[in-house]
């Protein structure tokens, strides 16, 4: 289910551990890049691709929390709220939007362009309050900030 | 004010590509290093007093030393996990010097004598995984990584391991099965890792910051380090300062500042000239003080020790007086709950309750007897657990309860918030 470019990947992470599910991580990594979210079919190609139980790659994908079970939107909005962010606004910006975009914490638009998430401490204390959207950080944000840039993401019709 | 030194993040532009790192004298010491025995090296380290800066401040010489000198094969972790609330110093190093944090990894598995160098980074910090593997290719192609690095009979390779989202793989023992590619649950001590590490070898782990010191050290000799700052905890720390500051950042000083110079002095003082309710000093895990236990509190292991808390990894969280700390703690206490990786019991359970209870407090449903119960659920918590997450979630609480007792009373008589009463 691979395609030929991420199997080729796999085999070059598996030359740097001793065991094939020490790759386990890395090449789920890949697979959520592919599909966008790590399915139960997933879960058991990973299994077979690495010769690992089912029961384990189930394991320990429901264990660490940047995995995704189901699909998430385009833009996935992942608000920190822990204390450095508290203190400058954060509950607030999540407040925002969810009115803004009337979903919930953890819950995806109709239209599947946004998910929006709260997330723990992303290391971004000295800039807070931080979103980050996918792979990027926005630090400093605001209500202004974030209404720019949802109304911006909003306009992508791509 | 102190005399800023400034070991790591000197301010050279583009000290992030190799050329502008050598031509400022990188990677010299690491082939001064290379001349030297690994015992040597280790000595020197020990001799430098330097100590981890993930958190625990051991003596990093002292590490290195317990790994056994036989012919297994041994590994090296750099601990890039950077997630402990309030801390985002590892970041900024990689960002603005990451050849001194591969330089220093290089001269730990050298005088370790380890063949593979794994850098375990959270997840989340994809464009500083992407700066440290340029910095990493660069020094692939320059020859300080690989086989016989600058002609020596040293060999040595370097990965970058990526996180999925669990703070608990910043434990030692939990990031090793992470890498193991297994759920992030921490390994009893002993056996320590330098005799069970990875896949059951010799391994060491090392903060990122930590590692960042050691050229500097091989350059200048321990001795000179050891003059810097606190004579016990000497060199200098990058202190992240967030919260009510104006100017929040990383400050990289000498050991032994004072608190209240990093706050007045460094971070610009509290946002409009408010007062102090509440600092945490170490990053979440280390007991809040009050704002009037700061004065005269230094910077160091021994300093905050002395003052009621640790130095944690040298994150200082600010909070002003108009402040709710029952929130703030309610905050940690969720953060601990999610975080708990749920082997044991006490951990598991207890910070669930710690966070139950806590909630109702704030939903207006609090009762005089929780605040007794709350202790009483981290003493439970406390040295019950394989490992230090269950300390962490409980020495917040537990000390906040005792620090702020009178905001928790007022939750609790007025059924509401602290804001009723304004």
């Amino acid at each position: 289910m691979f395609t030929e470019e991420n199997l080729k990947k796999v085999e070059e992470i598996k030359k740097r551990y001793p065991t094939p599910q020490a790759a386990l991580l890395p090449v789920l990594w890949i697979a959520q890049e592919q599909y966008g979210w790590i399915s139960e079919d997933v879960m058991r190609y990973v299994a077979e691709l690495l010769g690992i139980p089912y029961s384990h790659v189930y394991g320990v994908v429901t264990f660490y929390t940047m995995y995704n079970r189901k699909p998430v939107g385009k833009y996935h909005i992942q608000v920190c709220t822990n204390v450095s962010c508290m203190l400058n606004g954060a509950y607030e910006n999540l407040e925002y939007l969810q009115k803004k975009l009337k979903i919930k914490v953890g819950q995806t638009t109709p239209d599947m362009k946004f998910t929006l998430s709260e997330v723990e401490c992303l290391g971004s204390c000295g800039t807070a309050p931080v979103v980050q959207i996918n792979d990027d950080y926005y630090e400093n944000i605001d209500r202004e900030k974030l209404e720019n840039l949802i109304e911006e993401l909003s306009r992508d019709e791509k | 004010m102190m005399e800023q030194i400034k070991l790591i993040l000197k301010d050279i532009p583009e000290l992030h590509k190799i050329k502008v790192y050598e031509a400022n004298g990188g990677y010299l010491a690491l082939k001064k290093a290379l001349g030297m025995k690994p015992d040597e090296v280790i000595e020197e380290v020990k001799k430098s007093g330097l100590r981890g800066r993930g958190g625990a401040a051991f003596p990093t010489g002292l590490k290195w030393s317990f790994m056994p000198k036989d012919s297994r094969p041994k590994y090296l972790i750099v601990n890039a996990d950077e997630g402990e609330p309030g801390t985002f110093k590892d970041r900024a190093i990689i960002e603005k010097n990451p050849h001194q944090l591969i330089e220093g990894a290089l001269i730990a598995a050298y005088a370790i004598g380890a063949q593979t160098i794994y850098v375990y980074i959270r997840g989340e910090y994809v464009k500083w995984m992407k700066i440290l593997q340029t910095a990493i290719d660069e020094a692939y192609s320059q020859g300080y990584i690989g086989k016989n690095i600058l002609g020596s009979e040293f060999s040595v390779d370097m990965y970058i391991h990526r996180g999925a989202g669990a703070y608990i793989c910043g434990e030692e023992s939990a990031l090793m099965e992470s890498i193991e590619g297994k759920r992030g649950y921490p390994r009893f001590k002993p056996p320590f890792p330098a005799q069970y590490g990875l896949w059951g070898y010799p391994t060491t782990i090392n903060n990122v910051e930590t590692l960042a010191n050691v050229p500097v050290i091989i350059q200048n000799g321990g001795e000179w380090y050891a003059r810097i700052g606190a004579p016990k905890h000497p060199g200098t720390i990058l202190f992240g300062v967030s919260g009510h500051v104006n100017k929040p950042g990383i400050y990289e000083l000498p050991t032994g500042v004072l608190l209240t110079d990093l706050i007045y002095k460094y971070a610009g003082g509290v946002r409009n000239n408010k007062k102090i309710k509440a600092v945490i000093p170490g990053g979440s895990s280390t007991p809040p003080l009050r704002g009037d236990q700061i004065e005269g509190v230094t910077m160091d292991f021994d300093g905050l020790k002395n003052a009621g808390s640790m130095i944690g990894t040298g994150a200082v969280i600010v909070m002003d007086e108009d402040t709710d700390m029952v929130k703030v703690l309610w905050r940690i206490a969720k953060f601990y709950w999610h975080e708990s990786c749920g082997q044991c019991t006490p951990c598991r359970e207890g910070t669930g309750w710690m966070f139950k209870i806590l909630d109702r407090i704030i939903k207006g449903s609090g009762r005089p007897e929780d605040l007794d119960l709350l202790v009483s659920v981290a003493d439970n918590i406390e040295g019950n657990t394989v490992c230090a997450l269950g300390d962490a979630a409980a020495w917040p609480i537990k000390f906040g309860v005792q620090r702020f007792r009178e905001d928790f009373e007022k939750y609790i008589k007025f059924k509401s918030t602290v804001l009723v009463e304004k």
